[in-house]
């Protein structure tokens, strides 16, 4: 057929952890662009909407041994093996599915019913429901993005890498005559974003897109490995303790011997 | 009736099959999915609509880093805040505060309208007033005091002292007949009289931190948001990508300690004295450079005072860092090739005491780095604003002459320009009527970031009369007799030099309005032009121009045009500066309380994640706020579980428990953390506000309100870092 159909894409996440400050940007930053709202108390963190939350990890040493890091957490857009990503699988309303042209996860608010069985699968806590109607204080309105869809009272919600921003993209390039994309012309809210430079967001299966070296990185692993969920966000430490609390390790079990 | 078995299987199978055959038809599926439709089009869920693109670039305001900012619209609505490419400040990147700064424009807080007080002073209970009788009435009472001779007892206090609208209200003074200009004082005010007393110059600090291969920093929080926000961010990754070593002094474990290659907890209050611990070894070991500092004036006098007093045993002792590691920091700071010092607790909002200063900076001079690559350069004022010098009358020059309130260039304090933290202590000494008759305040919180806000409060409550010109229902505004409340920052044109923000070549920037203004409000600008044409005579002549607007035009001059296609300028200055070596007169300051009755040091600390300034929170900010530090709307302190078991409290995880300082007392959760030193409390800056609206109001206390001023002997700012504490038990 057309042999200038689109080439299939993965776009994935490397996220330096060492540059990473905490500071939290690149929650702001997508709470701005996808009309994620806000309640007065949200200092109950689970039912806290935040489709990137940063995790602050403690090396479990005492004073004055003790180190912090911190780990964003977007939703890992897993790819499980073939597509077989962890919420994709149980969704009855067929509401979350997985795109073998980017490998994102979508979440169609319109499908969703509610039932949060992707919520129970997700190992990430990536998924979040809307216990109430969201609700903007008078005139907050004039803000929303019109990309975006808001979301009602029931649905659960996620991150979607900006979706919209790749199809913004693409529509652009279309309209222009092209079939493909520069890397910079799709970027991610947070990517954009973070101060600290410490998102690089990509096609990880493209050489010339800067996530295809990152992620060969030593240093670089992600969440939960042993799950099978074949995440497509990737993470680099230099500290050995954030690398190992990536996954459920036993005590002793991958450290090298020096340690 | 009878229900006989064959009436039974013939109903119930009709009832069965009734049902299968419902199941089986698209009527279930179909309603389920109608319901689903219908509560998605519920007319309360928000439909954003659409239409045509465009971005705006501008400056951001909120704090004084300058950062650029590209602000996407919608028609005529503001959607999304980016940082502008670039922009030599932040090169499109932008921080957690600009990024919902639409959510200060559009929000519950704003000011809708002039208005006048109806209730008690602080109250909050307001009534709308017309543009025209807000102004009269300002007007008519500056008026009345200048006829009666009382010019002088008329104040204003400013965020900044940069920048057209703060040098138009100091104008208006002058011509006005009063020399009560106050701005809030920041770590640059404390750097500003560091660079005075060592170089003799007046100009800012410019820290090369794109150039410097050694960081050693005294508890600044170079990821928390200090100095140039954006920028120290991209420093601070540049710092990982080269492997260049940044050591973190403090006694709590911050972000920036935590990215640091090092982190050595000090004894809080100590920085100063370990900074002339590090030099009593560098002077030891001939680790300085010579060929600058033997020359220098004072040089043998700070030698010797080094010599005799710091020597390494008493430094351990005092900093309760290992004399061997103060031994290493002293050669790895000074072997480095362009190594830098830097000082100014957290974000800097507050100025520290001129002993710490000096003494750091007393370091970058003997490591030779002044005005040099990587090091810190004395940045000069740009002087773009240059009016006439204004005609005083009579009366303008009698007030003129009278003494500050604050006491700020007098004798005993003759380098502050301005000292705020000694305004209220003023009010409420004075005998009589209350030597501020007026008060006009502008982009500044005093009665929620002044130390002991309760005191501050009080002196507020005392001035019969208060101006403000806020954009937000702050703390302050509820204070006012009268609110003038300004555009907020994306609905203005304004310059925004940022040469106060650190920067090594400072920036002027041109904030632009992106959307038009939302309310009845006008331009601070333009208020100040109509206040000065009402009041008449000199005053009047003193301001020829139009609008502020006009001003601005003319005052920029050549830079106007390029300031508004680009929003930007570089400017390149630098001023010779002779380095001379200070008598060691100042002292350390102290953390206030008997450490028998408080055994414990309470420190406020500064996240970049908690607004703490002028500006409040935005509900975005405030959801980003971890639950170890606020909870429903309980705030908690962070406390070494080796501290926490004593005294028979036995704290855990979350308990409730009494914070009393020589200031107050409040209830606080504590939140047991490895990354603090044992013996010192930390509170986080930014929360417990009693104005704006319910997204920040009521959740956690204000650490300033437990916290009392302490001036510093040098330069008399408030230098306070902490204040003993003790815990005790409460019930819940």
């Amino acid at each position: 057929m057309n042999k200038q159909h689109n080439k299939a894409k993965k776009f994935g996440m490397v996220i330096d952890l060492d540059k990473c400050t905490g500071c939290g940007a690149c929650m702001v930053a997508c709470m701005a662009e996808n009309n994620v709202p806000f309640k007065a108390d949200e200092t109950n963190k689970l039912d806290s909407i935040t489709w990137l939350r940063v995790y602050k990890l403690t090396n479990g040493k005492s004073f004055p041994n003790a180190d912090f890091c911190y780990l964003p957490r977007p939703c890992m857009h897993c790819e499980g093996s073939h597509g077989h990503s962890p919420c994709v699988s149980v969704c009855p309303a067929t509401a979350t599915d997985y795109s073998h042209e980017t490998g994102i996860v979508s979440q169609i608010y319109t499908r969703c019913f509610g039932c949060r069985y992707c919520m129970a699968a997700c190992p990430y806590h990536a998924r979040y429901f809307n216990w109430w109607d969201p609700v903007w204080p008078e005139g907050m309105e004039k803000y929303l993005n019109p990309n975006v869809s808001v979301r009602m009272r029931g649905i659960v919600e996620k991150c979607s890498f900006c979706y919209h921003r790749y199809q913004l993209a693409m529509e652009k390039a279309y309209y222009e005559g092209r079939r493909e994309i520069e890397e910079q012309e799709y970027q991610t809210a947070c990517t954009q974003a973070c101060p600290a430079g410490a998102i690089v967001f990509g096609d990880l299966d493209n050489p010339e897109h800067a996530v295809h070296e990152l992620k060969k990185n030593p240093n670089a692993f992600r969440l939960l490995e042993r799950l099978g969920t074949n995440p497509k966000v990737y993470y680099i430490s230099s500290r050995e303790w954030v690398r190992q609390a990536g996954d459920n390790y036993l005590r002793q079990e991958g450290k090298s011997e020096k340690n | 009736m009878k229900v006989s078995r064959r009436t039974f299987l013939s109903i119930g199978s009709f009832i069965v099959g009734g049902a299968a055959g419902t199941a089986l038809s698209p009527l279930p599926w179909k309603l389920t999915d109608d319901l689903s439709i219908w509560t998605q089009n519920w007319p309360w869920t928000p439909m954003p609509e659409r239409g045509e693109v465009s971005y705006v670039n501008s400056v951001c305001t909120l704090c004084p880093g300058g950062c650029g900012i590209s602000v996407r619209k919608v028609n005529d609505r503001a959607v999304k805040i980016e940082g502008m490419k670039g922009h030599p400040v932040n090169d499109g990147g932008i921080c957690i505060l600009g990024l919902s700064g639409l959510q200060l424009l559009y929000g519950p807080t704003r000011i809708k309208t002039p208005l006048k007080r109806v209730g008690e002073k602080g109250q909050g209970k307001f009534k709308k007033i017309s543009w025209d009788e807000a102004l009269k009435e300002v007007a008519e009472k500056l008026g009345t005091l200048r006829s009666e001779g009382k010019s002088h007892t008329v104040a204003c206090v400013s965020g900044s002292a940069c920048g057209t609208v703060p040098q138009l209200l100091k104008r208006l003074l002058t011509v006005y007949g009063s020399p009560n200009f106050m701005s809030v004082p920041t770590m640059q005010d404390a750097y500003a009289v560091t660079l005075k007393l060592m170089h003799g110059v007046d100009a800012c600090p410019g820290f090369d931190v794109e150039n410097a291969d050694f960081i050693l920093s005294f508890g600044s929080g170079i990821i928390e948001g200090w100095g140039s926000t954006v920028r120290m961010f991209k420093a601070n990754s540049a710092w990982q990508d080269k492997k260049i070593k940044v050591v973190q002094i403090e006694s709590r474990m911050s972000n920036t300690a935590a990215k640091a290659a090092k982190w050595i907890p000090a004894r809080p209050g100590s920085e100063g004295v370990l900074a002339l611990g590090i030099a009593y070894m560098m002077l030891r070991d001939g680790l300085y450079k010579k060929e600058v500092c033997d020359s220098a004036a004072g040089f043998e006098d700070f030698r010797k005072t080094v010599s005799e007093n710091y020597a390494p045993e008493n430094i351990a002792a005092a900093t309760g860092i290992e004399k061997e590691t103060i031994e290493s920091l002293a050669k790895e700071f000074a072997g480095a090739a362009s190594p830098l010092a830097i000082c100014g607790r957290g974000q800097g909002h507050t100025p520290g005491s001129q002993y710490e200063f000096m003494a750091v900076h007393a370091l970058n001079a003997l490591a030779g780095n002044i005005n040099k690559a990587g090091g810190v350069f004395t940045v000069p004022d740009p002087k773009y604003i240059a009016w006439a010098e204004p005609e005083l009358d009579e009366t303008a020059q009698k007030g003129m002459s009278s003494p500050r309130i604050d006491g700020a260039g007098s004798e005993t304090y003759p380098h502050a320009k301005s000292l705020l933290n000694r305004l209220p202590p003023a009010i409420l000494s004075a005998q009589g009527e209350c030597p501020v008759q007026a008060l006009l305040i502008s982009e500044a919180n005093p009665c929620y970031t002044l130390s002991d806000t309760q005191t501050v409060k009080k002196a507020f409550a005392k001035i019969p009369f208060v101006v403000s010109f806020s954009s937000y229902m702050d703390e302050t505004a509820q204070y006012a007799d009268i609110i003038l409340p300004n555009h907020a920052y994306l609905e203005r044109l304004e310059d925004a030099p940022a040469y106060a923000a650190g920067l090594s070549k400072p920036v002027i920037g041109l904030s632009k309005p992106v959307v038009t203004p939302q309310f009845d409000t006008k331009h601070t600008g333009d208020a100040v032009i109509a206040l000065a044409k009402a009041l008449g005579d000199k005053v009047a002549a003193a301001f020829p121009w139009e609008s502020y607007a006009a001003c601005l035009e003319e005052t920029l001059g050549d830079k106007w045009k390029s300031l508004n296609e680009k929003c930007f300028a570089v400017v390149e200055e630098s001023i010779e500066a002779p380095l001379q070596f200070f008598k060691q007169e100042c002292k350390p300051v102290f953390a206030e309380g008997d450490e028998k009755q408080y055994p414990f040091v309470l420190m406020p600390y500064d996240s970049i994640r908690l607004a703490n300034g002028f500006i409040g929170n935005t509900p975005f900010l405030t959801k980003t706020v971890p639950d170890t530090v606020l909870r429903k709307n309980d705030i908690f302190v962070e406390i070494n579980p080796k501290s926490a078991g004593g005294d028979s409290l036995s704290l855990r995880e979350g308990s409730a428990v009494m914070l009393t300082t020589p200031k107050g007392s409040a209830k606080v959760r504590v939140h047991l953390s490895e990354e603090i030193m044992p013996g010192v409390i930390a509170i986080p800056r930014g929360l417990g506000h009693t104005a704006y609206d319910k997204y920040l109001a009521g959740k956690g206390i204000n650490c300033n309100e437990l916290i009392g001023p302490a001036e510093d002997s040098g330069s008399g700012f408030d230098a306070v870092w902490g204040i003993r504490a003790k815990l005790s038990s409460v019930s819940i």
